[in-house]
């Protein structure tokens, strides 16, 4: 009976723990619905009263948003295939491959990880500037190129690639890179997704290097975006939780979809201890 | 040699590409900081001068730095352990046998991880309104009075604590669930036969066993909460009374609204500084613990 007890407090606790976690996005959802007006009320309604698709349709008509998800798309897009085609390779080349110095490269690479991202932010910014990419895609792409991160978690998968694998394929005569493009590029498909929901999600969510290099509102993304209007519309609640769901839910229903690889790429990066 | 060949093929772009865009600008980061870089060198590289120590001794001076880095010491030294905390109930929760719905569970509370920060920002704003909020609502609800949660500048950075929180706690948590799942049974069997309660397996069972995972997790943590900056940004603009200016905040703005880029390359560099420096004590204090 002790357990049935313990049973029920644990199950309570956990239900009413994911309601509260839940609640936030919840809310935004349904206050995206209401008549404008309608969410700064007392006591603060739940549910919409007649739900309504007007602030979307303001979204997307006067504020011209669709451009900046448009952008949204081709950055999170373009910084995905870009971490794959350097990552996979690295990560390959320092789990299986021999070459001068890689273990010491290899220490070196994950000494970097603990200078923020930020610190080279500003002498990048007048690199880019230099090379007339502030205010392109490219220039939002640049630090999505290759990453520690990419690499450690390629080379922690590679590692399980046997090599009497790679020595067959040696034998049969095969060059290193037509081993890597036809045997090991298809046994890191696992590894692929991960890295591509990882990159995806990271790269649409990210929010100061983009509000740096972007400075047109035509390339904005939509955190970008989004930043903004909220300044401008701080009294729009309705019109804010739209804007704050167009943004969001694309990520939230991918990781719905591929929750499995992007909790696999966690539990992988984290076992570095 | 062929094989030497390929590997540095496969392996060049990638690391040319860290080398050009992070490694470069790192070094690049460290000797501005020790120019007069400005919106007139921005205009014309002529205009820069060497000026030694003089962007740090000038910071030291102000005071809004002080209060920057006051306010990422405040939410690193509060936000970080309830973080932690936040993380180990709920993966302890999960972990437990008794509980149901496990992977329904574990997804909606990792939910927030993968939110759009500055999406849950702007929704947290609204949720923390004084008169209007859900969460003063709540409050309500069990007898406390209404906190102008983004206008008082005692409550603004707790309120940024709480939305961190939230945001973030789920990390951790699937990350220490891991962890939990690989404690062997054999351990709590012994300790259930020597008696001992369920809270104390928890004390001298889990904790331990956990230890090493909790110190990774609290490093990292901990740098992921050094580098607030889109919460104050989308929420409180730095204020009120500058409560919520952290140190990239004052960054942001040294560099890129007053582009005096040689004073907020001192400020980044500093921020590093102090990140590595808090990293040691952190490996040191641990390693301390375990030859005690």
């Amino acid at each position: 009976m002790k357990s049935g007890g313990a049973a029920l407090t644990i199950n309570l606790l956990l239900a009413a723990l994911t309601a509260l976690t839940l609640f936030p996005l919840a809310w935004m959802v349904s206050a995206s619905l209401m008549a404008p007006g309608e969410a700064s009320q007392f006591p603060p309604p739940l549910l919409p009263r007649a739900p309504t698709l007007a602030h979307y349709r303001e979204l997307f008509g006067t504020a011209g948003l669709g451009r900046q998800a448009v952008n949204s798309l081709i950055v999170a897009t373009g910084a995905t295939l870009l971490a794959l085609t350097f990552n996979l390779s690295a990560g390959y080349a320092f789990a299986k491959l021999r070459f001068a110095g890689r273990d010491r490269i290899f220490a070196w690479l994950l000494g970097a990880l603990v200078i923020p991202g930020q610190v080279a932010m500003l002498p990048l910014f007048l690199m880019l500037k230099q090379m007339g990419l502030v205010n392109t895609y490219a220039g939002a792409l640049v630090p999505w190129l290759a990453s520690v991160f990419g690499i450690f978690l390629v080379r922690q998968y590679a590692l399980g690639i046997p090599n009497e694998l790679l020595e067959a394929a040696r034998i049969d005569g095969a060059g290193e890179l037509r081993i890597f493009t036809a045997v090991v590029l298809p046994l890191l498909r696992p590894i692929m997704v991960t890295l591509a929901v990882l990159t995806f999600l990271g790269s649409w969510n990210d929010f100061m290097w983009p509000l740096i290099v972007l400075t047109d509102s035509e390339l904005h993304t939509l955190p970008v975006a989004l930043a903004g209007l909220s300044r401008e519309h701080v009294q729009d609640t309705e019109l804010m939780m739209a804007g704050s769901v167009v943004t969001t839910l694309p990520v939230l229903l991918l990781f719905l979809v591929l929750q499995r690889h992007y909790i696999h790429g966690l539990t992988l990066g984290s076992v570095k201890g | 040699m062929k094989g030497f060949n390929a590997a540095w093929l496969l392996v060049g772009p990638a690391l040319a590409a860290i080398g050009v865009f992070f490694v470069v600008p790192v070094a690049a980061a460290l000797a501005l900081s020790f120019t007069d870089f400005d919106i007139y060198a921005l205009a014309d590289v002529g205009n820069l001068r060497w000026v030694g120590f003089g962007n740090y001794v000038e910071l030291l001076r102000t005071p809004l730095f002080w209060q920057a880095l006051g306010n990422t010491l405040y939410f690193v030294v509060v936000g970080v352990p309830l973080s932690i905390a936040a993380s180990l109930g709920a993966a302890l929760l999960l972990n437990s046998p008794l509980a149901r719905f496990r992977a329904f569970y574990r997804t909606a509370l990792f939910a927030p991880v993968v939110a759009t920060l500055v999406a849950v920002a702007v929704v947290w704003r609204y949720l923390f309104h004084a008169h209007y909020g859900w969460i003063n609502y709540g409050l309500a609800g069990i007898g406390i009075a209404p906190i102008d949660w983004l206008g008082d500048p005692d409550w603004a950075m707790p309120a940024i604590v709480l939305l961190s929180v939230w945001k973030n706690f789920g990390y951790n948590m699937i990350i220490l669930l891991a962890g939990l799942q690989a404690i062997p049974d054999d351990l709590y069997e012994a300790a259930r036969i020597e008696g001992a309660s369920r809270w104390q397996q928890v004390r001298h069972v889990t904790l331990p066993a956990l230890a090493p995972l909790l110190l990774v997790v609290g490093i990292l943590t901990m740098a992921g909460h050094f580098q607030l900056f889109a919460e104050p940004y989308v929420m409180t603009q730095g204020g009120p009374a500058q409560q919520t200016v952290t140190v990239l905040y004052f960054m942001y703005e040294e560099g890129f609204k007053w582009w005096n880029l040689g004073a907020a390359s001192a400020v980044a560099v500093i921020l590093f500084a102090i990140m590595f420096a808090v990293t040691l004590l952190q490996l040191a204090l641990a390693r301390r613990r375990e030859a005690v």
